[in-house]
């Protein structure tokens, strides 16, 4: 599967990808690899607040619980509910119909900070 | 440096994940675990489990030294018969759960591979200290062992294999050979699901994977390879316990539910601690427990009634063939009944879950 080039990374796997001032924050496939099969994915209501570095989130698999990071700042305006139901879209199509949250950024200098996709690969050692 | 088992090459080539299980280099899965778990429920799958140990003992006083070592009487057991049994310390707490078989010159011991150099240390240590006339020898890298599983296995093997596996009963077993090469047929399992267990001399493994499962790499073929992951998830939804989970030094078989795999009327080691729990009832039992919702319940993970915690939670996961979240949990023996209304402490939220009859699959 290919890593987009277009979207920003976290060291801890998750992916951001920005329109205007609106991120979308999912998973790579290389940590929905490593999760193996997705049964549940934990996300924040509409309008909570998430910070730079900090938890928003768990997700669930066979295999293991692991805790989801948001890379920017910034209160969330949309969760993907088809994951309630469908978990295994992380598995699947983890850089589309996969995404997590939609975030309304508030310090988008932060979302410089992130790793390119180069980088990230680099650092998750593929 | 991580064993190789003689199916190495064969995960290597079929793109396993390969993962480090008790100094084994292991597949956890090829395609997927769910994937794995549905085509074993549906069609049949074919397992490495050349890692878990094999040994053997014959001489004079094979009988009575295994009589000394497993809960179960095995003076009884038939030419041709398998039987789970455990191995109990002194004070009942379980050193292993194994399966022996009775062959025509030997008696075949398969034990946990996390358990083996245990075992092995141990079984030395009873044969010196008794003075048994015992030959054991380890097996266990000489040979491969697979298990293939599932509701079109039998039909399947009739096919391959130069035995009658039909005719084979449940726990039953047969020694031949084939084309010069010595292999015995369990139909055993550890997946709720009917199948054989293989046991071939090592250097023929790769000939032998040919043979047994096909072209596994068909989509449509009848048995693929599946992993530790899919063992677990299948052996969980029959609720079979899991050494290092349900079973471990501490725990006695009474509470683990093993009364049947427990002859308290001959002697071994562990029976008389075994009949004080016996004779007192077990103060918690292992329950099967469904969660609302898809969160899983971990080992480890805290069970209570109201704000007391009353137990812990030994296996868990999401069934992929029953769609719930199941877990197995030792609880206080006073709320062990069908129904009971507990719940799982899942990082602090209180998740309901009920008591329910085990197993969560059965075919």
């Amino acid at each position: 599967m290919e890593t987009p080039a277009n979207y920003r990374y976290l060291p801890s796997h998750e992916w951001h990808f920005a329109e205007g001032d609106t991120v979308t924050i999912g998973i790579t496939h290389f940590a929905a690899e490593e999760l193996t099969d997705v049964t549940f994915v934990g996300l924040p209501k509409v309008g909570t607040k998430v910070q730079a570095d900090q938890r928003f989130g768990e997700i669930e698999s066979v295999k293991a619980t692991s805790d989801l990071y948001s890379g920017i700042s910034g209160s969330v305006i949309e969760v993907n509910s088809e994951l309630a139901t469908n978990p295994g879209l992380v598995n699947s199509d983890p850089y589309k119909k996969g995404w997590m949250i939609k975030v309304k950024v508030s310090t988008p200098a932060e979302l410089q900070r992130l790793l390119s996709v180069e980088d990230y690969l680099k650092k998750a050692g593929h | 440096m991580l064993k190789h088992t003689p199916f190495y090459d064969f995960h290597v080539s079929a793109g396993a994940k390969l993962v480090d299980f008790a100094g084994w280099e292991m597949p956890l899965y090829y395609r997927g675990i769910v994937e794995e778990h549905e085509q074993t429920r549906r069609s049949g799958s074919i397992f490495d489990v050349s890692h878990m140990g094999r040994l053997h003992f014959s001489g004079k006083d094979a009988a009575t030294f295994l009589n000394h070592v497993l809960t179960r009487n095995i003076a009884e057991q038939k030419l041709g018969q398998s039987r789970y049994s455990l191995v109990c310390n002194e004070s009942g707490g379980v050193m292993d759960d194994v399966i022996v078989s009775r062959d025509v010159k030997n008696w075949v011991l398969v034990c946990n591979a996390s358990n083996r150099a245990k075992l092995v240390k141990y079984f030395n240590e009873v044969r010196q200290s008794r003075g048994l006339d015992l030959d054991f020898s380890d097996q266990t890298e000489s040979t491969a062992m697979a298990a293939i599983q599932g509701p079109k296995v039998i039909e399947r093997m009739a096919d391959v294999l130069p035995v009658d596996v039909r005719s084979l009963k449940r726990y039953g077993f047969e020694s031949s050979s084939f084309l010069m090469t010595k292999f015995t047929i369990f139909r055993s399992g550890y997946t709720g699901e009917d199948g054989v267990e293989v046991v071939i001399p090592a250097k023929v493994a790769g000939m032998a994977m040919k043979m047994l499962a096909g072209k596994t790499d068909r989509p449509e073929a009848t048995i693929k390879p599946a992993g530790l992951g899919a063992r677990d998830t299948l052996r969980l939804e029959a609720a079979m316990p899991l050494y290092g989970h349900e079973l471990n030094e501490e725990t006695d078989p009474l509470s683990a539910g093993l009364q049947w795999a427990v002859d308290l009327k001959k002697e071994f080691v562990g029976a008389a601690a075994l009949r004080k729990v016996a004779e007192s009832g077990p103060r918690r039992k292992l329950v099967g427990l469904e969660l609302e919702g898809r969160r899983i319940a971990r080992q480890g993970v805290a069970i209570k009634s109201g704000d007391g915690v009353v137990g812990v939670v030994t296996s868990g996961t999401f069934g992929p063939t029953v769609q719930k979240s199941i877990a197995l949990a030792y609880v206080d023996a006073g709320l062990s009944g069908e129904g009971t209304h507990l719940a799982a402490d899942l990082n602090g939220v209180a998740t309901p879950a009920r008591v329910v009859k085990l197993p969560f699959f059965k075919r």
